[in-house]
């Protein structure tokens, strides 16, 4: 009795200790995260440097030692016909949802188009593996949840990273939970078929960045603020379409300014920089080109 | 004797009313489709040379460049506490930092195309963005290319590249603005050329 009692424990253990690892792991990563972030170099837009940076060393180990490796493979062994023809596949797939986000924002012509697009490719195009729309001049958009929200005026919140994900805001991250919600490709039955779409679309989408990363490589002083400040660029323009206002004059004129006994005594290093940046992110969504 | 004389004057004012007739967009499409030409029959950059690439860069690409404003917009609030000398490294740096970082951008080069946007000229601009759009020949998606660029005398300079909307110059501010608040001025430089060092063992002398 006692013997086989045991037994069952141990399988139960067994069975147990993988999640239970993962999920030790995790609360230990979040913990150092934690404490680590009280330390942070004072970016108002990144308060939780520590956890970020610790997250971020995680996403980059997970990258090169399984993502990116099996990208390169992947992207070696198909011929380039095939390779393009994947993209299309899940990006005729991410249209319809586009085209949802347009017309959330407001934008009708824009959601028609991406609509267009969808009619288009699956027919045509074969289930969307040839894009035809772009020849005929529908042009690709890019949308989501996050900036569904930038666009309604919502600004963006602490900068966070988020295991396997990766960069988002605070804001981006509320848009990431509905945008896997309303995926797809998530929500495909059966599940076997969904879970082969979603890895060959992480492993697709991947190997399509791999000329990106010698460039950053060789441009980041340091890879976590390069990465950071890229990622916050990049929101700020798909929000606004490509058209942001801008942000470099205002800036290069503060800098080029003389200095005056005012602005000695303002001290703008230590007084107004901590605070422009949140304005900004605040204000920034709400008008329109 | 009286008309050849005026034909001379009419010379003179002549060719420097030439140089001013470049365009921006004429430009940054001369200049681009120069710069690919030797690219794509290049197979010594396609394949990474990176040395040669630089060198390409910096005989075609880099007079048409404003180091010093990018620099001071990267730097942006702490330029004008830097002393002259400090700020003449500060550019020297960051001009060696960007060009390795375009150079390399050249090696990974694959057939793509590049699409002019169409660009008109406004009277009395003197602060304008040219619109071009990187078009991929493979997989991957399509990638803005936009040339901010400033009249200076006669010529127009380009003082800012975005790349998907992400400038090349501003997205240092932040990391150079806390590597100052921690170290200074003088820590920027140091980490600058650390940087700088560390890619020379691997690809280039200056």
């Amino acid at each position: 009795m006692v013997a086989r009692s045991s037994q069952q424990v141990s399988e139960k253990r067994m069975k147990t200790a993988l999640p239970a690892r993962i999920k030790s792991v995790t609360v230990v990563m979040v913990a150092v995260g934690l404490l680590a972030g009280c330390a942070t170099s004072g970016n108002p837009k990144d308060p939780i440097e520590g956890f970020n940076r610790a997250m971020f060393a995680f996403n980059e180990g997970l990258d090169s030692m399984i993502i990116k490796p099996v990208a390169t493979g992947y992207d070696a062994v198909l011929p380039v016909p095939i390779r393009i023809g994947v993209t299309n596949f899940f990006s005729n797939i991410e249209d319809l949802f586009i085209g949802v986000n347009n017309l959330l924002q407001g934008k009708v012509p824009e959601a028609f188009s991406d609509l267009g697009r969808v009619a288009i490719n699956i027919t045509v195009g074969l289930l969307g593996v040839i894009d035809w729309a772009s020849d005929a001049g529908l042009e690709k958009h890019e949308e989501d949840f996050g900036q569904t929200f930038g666009r309604w005026g919502v600004g963006n919140g602490a900068y966070v990273v988020i295991p396997v994900f990766g960069p988002r805001t605070a804001r981006d991250t509320v848009g990431l939970v509905l945008d896997v919600a309303a995926d797809p490709v998530a929500n495909h039955k059966p599940v076997r078929t969904r879970d082969v779409a979603l890895v060959l679309r992480v492993v697709n989408d991947r190997a399509d960045l791999l000329p990106a990363d010698k460039v950053v490589d060789e441009a980041a002083l340091d890879k976590y603020s390069y990465m950071r400040d890229a990622y916050l660029q990049r929101r700020r323009n798909l929000i606004h379409d490509g058209n942001p206002p801008r942000e470099i004059e205002a800036d290069a004129e503060q800098a080029d300014r003389p200095v005056t006994a005012e602005a000695e005594t303002l001290d703008p290093r230590a007084e107004v920089v901590p605070v422009a940046p949140v304005l900004v992110a605040h204000t920034e969504p709400a008008e329109k080109k | 004797m009286k008309s050849l004389f005026t034909f001379f004057s009419a010379l003179l004012i002549a060719v420097p009313a030439l140089a001013q007739e470049v365009a921006p967009d004429v430009l940054v499409k001369t200049v681009t489709n120069e710069v690919l030409e030797i690219v794509r029959k290049d197979k010594e950059i396609q394949s990474g040379n990176t040395k040669k690439a630089i060198d390409l860069v910096e005989v075609k690409v880099l007079p048409h460049f404003n180091f010093t404003r990018m620099t001071q917009l990267a730097v942006a609030r702490d330029w004008r506490q830097a002393s002259a000398a400090q700020q003449k490294i500060l550019t020297d740096e960051f001009h060696v930092l960007l060009v390795r970082t375009y150079a390399k951008a050249l090696t990974e080069y694959k057939n793509q195309t590049i699409d002019f946007k169409p660009f008109v000229l406004k009277a009395g601009e003197t602060d304008v963005r040219v619109r071009t759009e990187i078009k991929q020949a493979g997989a991957g998606k399509n990638i803005e290319l936009d040339y901010y660029l400033e009249k200076s005398g006669a010529a127009w300079k380009v003082y800012d590249i975005e790349v998907g909307g992400i400038s090349i110059v501003t997205n240092y501010r932040d990391s150079f603005a806390s590597e100052v608040r921690n170290n200074g001025l003088d820590g920027l430089i140091k980490s600058l050329q650390t940087k700088n060092k560390s890619g020379e063992a691997t690809s280039v002398k200056k």
